[in-house]
């Protein structure tokens, strides 16, 4: 089973879940930390991340012999990422997105793939935990594509019985590359303006994927009651409320998991695992129309 | 015919002759400059000897597009035959496939386009040696 956590809102608690979740399976896990750019479940657990390999994105090779100038490659182009000025191709390799196309419209033969590496994955088991595996992917600085590493750390190595994936925030494309065609989604908010705006993004992108879909509050008792308001009415099941505590945020400032710091929060995992395992998480039923202005702002107590 | 104003950059390059490309806000001569290469919604041919209007081709589609719009503009530019671009400001990206080219860079021009064409045609405004802003500059 692959779980995806995930938030529209970053800081909303995703790793503190996601970790917390790992270290409370029932059985074999891996923890794929997919938030590429900014990969810390590292930070909360003993992981030996002592295997790793590059991730790679094909980009054209062109053989100036060959090419005619005829310009057919960039014109394919869909990205702009190819300059034919007359002589052979000029490639703008970040603009690159391994489509292959140009290849495809070479008439002469003149273009091939070769490699770049854009990122890179480590993974190793968990310190004292049996049966947990972190997978980590890490952009490659200066890098702008997060995707290809997204992809490439849920194609890595093989599933375990429960694959559960730390979600980049957002809802562009790596919240959509970490999110598609999971089993089930977990999103993380917190009870305050913010978290529900980008819960309602969040909710509104997991809908368009059909993806069996919940919430977990984070911080709960610390804002206002809108987010549960929003959750009754659009029928999203809230799954877990952690609750806004002090030893918590102690414990992470100090690179512990918030299960190890608040033992009641492991019976209440315990039971978000039986939740999944049960599948009871439906998609939310499609929209005709996306909704023309943000929600939140028709429900009491709204600011201005 | 007033004078253009030539902002903040160096003039050091060769004066230019023959037919040069100008970033334009329209596709006629009294149009005025657009500032940026890659997102002007005009590309004008003109002879600088004569000062007439070669070529008018609209560019509004690809300045649209979300990312190498420049290197758009300059295949344009290099299909078009023209010896120099002359506009406002032009990106490292852009600059690179136009250097490739050897087209000249001419960058801090102002006014319209005719106001611009006798600038560079007496010498006012000059190519210059890199771009001047960097990458997505709006």
């Amino acid at each position: 089973m692959i779980v995806a956590i995930a938030s529209g809102k970053g800081g909303t608690g995703k790793t503190s879940l996601a970790v917390s979740l790992a270290l409370t399976a029932p059985a074999d896990v891996r923890l794929l930390d997919c938030d590429v750019e900014e990969p810390n479940a590292h930070l909360l657990l003993d992981a030996r991340l002592d295997s790793s390999r590059p991730v790679m994105v094909p980009v054209p090779l062109v053989d100036a012999e060959t090419c005619t100038g005829c310009g057919e490659c960039s014109a394919a182009c869909a990205f702009n990422a190819l300059a034919c000025m007359g002589g052979p191709p000029l490639l703008f390799p970040d603009l690159c997105h391994g489509c292959g196309a140009c290849v495809l419209a070479c008439p002469a033969g003149a273009l091939d793939e070769t490699g770049r590496e854009v990122g890179l994955i480590e993974w190793g088991e968990v310190a004292g935990q049996p049966g947990l595996e972190l997978v980590r992917g890490s952009l490659r600085l200066g890098e702008a594509r997060a995707v290809p590493v997204i992809e490439a750390v849920r194609a890595h190595g093989t599933p375990a019985s429960l694959d559960l994936l730390d979600c980049p925030p957002g809802t562009a494309c790596p919240f959509v590359a970490a999110v598609r065609g999971v089993d089930a989604v977990i999103l993380v908010t917190e009870p305050t303006p913010f978290g529900l705006s980008d819960l309602e993004q969040a909710v509104e992108t997991v809908r368009l994927l059909g993806t069996p879909c919940g919430v977990v509050v984070n911080r709960a008792g610390s804002g206002d009651d809108r987010v549960a308001t929003y959750c009754r009415r659009e029928d999203l099941p809230i799954l877990l409320e952690i609750p806004d505590s002090r030893r918590i945020a102690e414990a992470y400032a100090h690179g512990r998991p918030a299960v190890l710091a608040d033992p009641g929060l492991a019976a209440a995992l315990e039971g978000l695992h039986r939740t999944l395992a049960a599948g009871s998480l439906r998609p939310l039923p499609a929209r005709l129309m996306p909704p023309t202005t943000t929600t939140h702002t028709d429900l009491p107590g709204a600011w201005p | 015919m007033s004078t253009p104003e030539i902002t903040g950059f160096q003039i050091t390059g060769p004066q230019i002759t023959g037919k040069v490309v100008i970033t334009a806000s329209d596709g006629r001569l009294d149009a005025p400059v657009d500032a940026r290469f890659g997102r002007a919604p005009w590309l004008l041919l003109v002879d600088l000897e004569s000062g007439l209007l070669q070529q008018a081709v609209d560019t509004r589609d690809q300045a649209t597009a979300p990312q190498g719009a420049g290197i758009r503009a300059a295949e344009t530019v290099a299909r078009l035959g023209a010896t120099a671009l002359v506009t406002g400001h032009c990106g490292p990206k852009a600059f690179r496939a136009l250097e490739a080219a050897r087209i000249a860079v001419i960058t801090g021009a102002t006014g319209t386009v005719a106001e611009t064409v006798a600038a560079v045609r007496d010498g006012r405004l000059r190519p210059a040696d890199q771009a001047d802003v960097p990458g997505h500059w709006t």
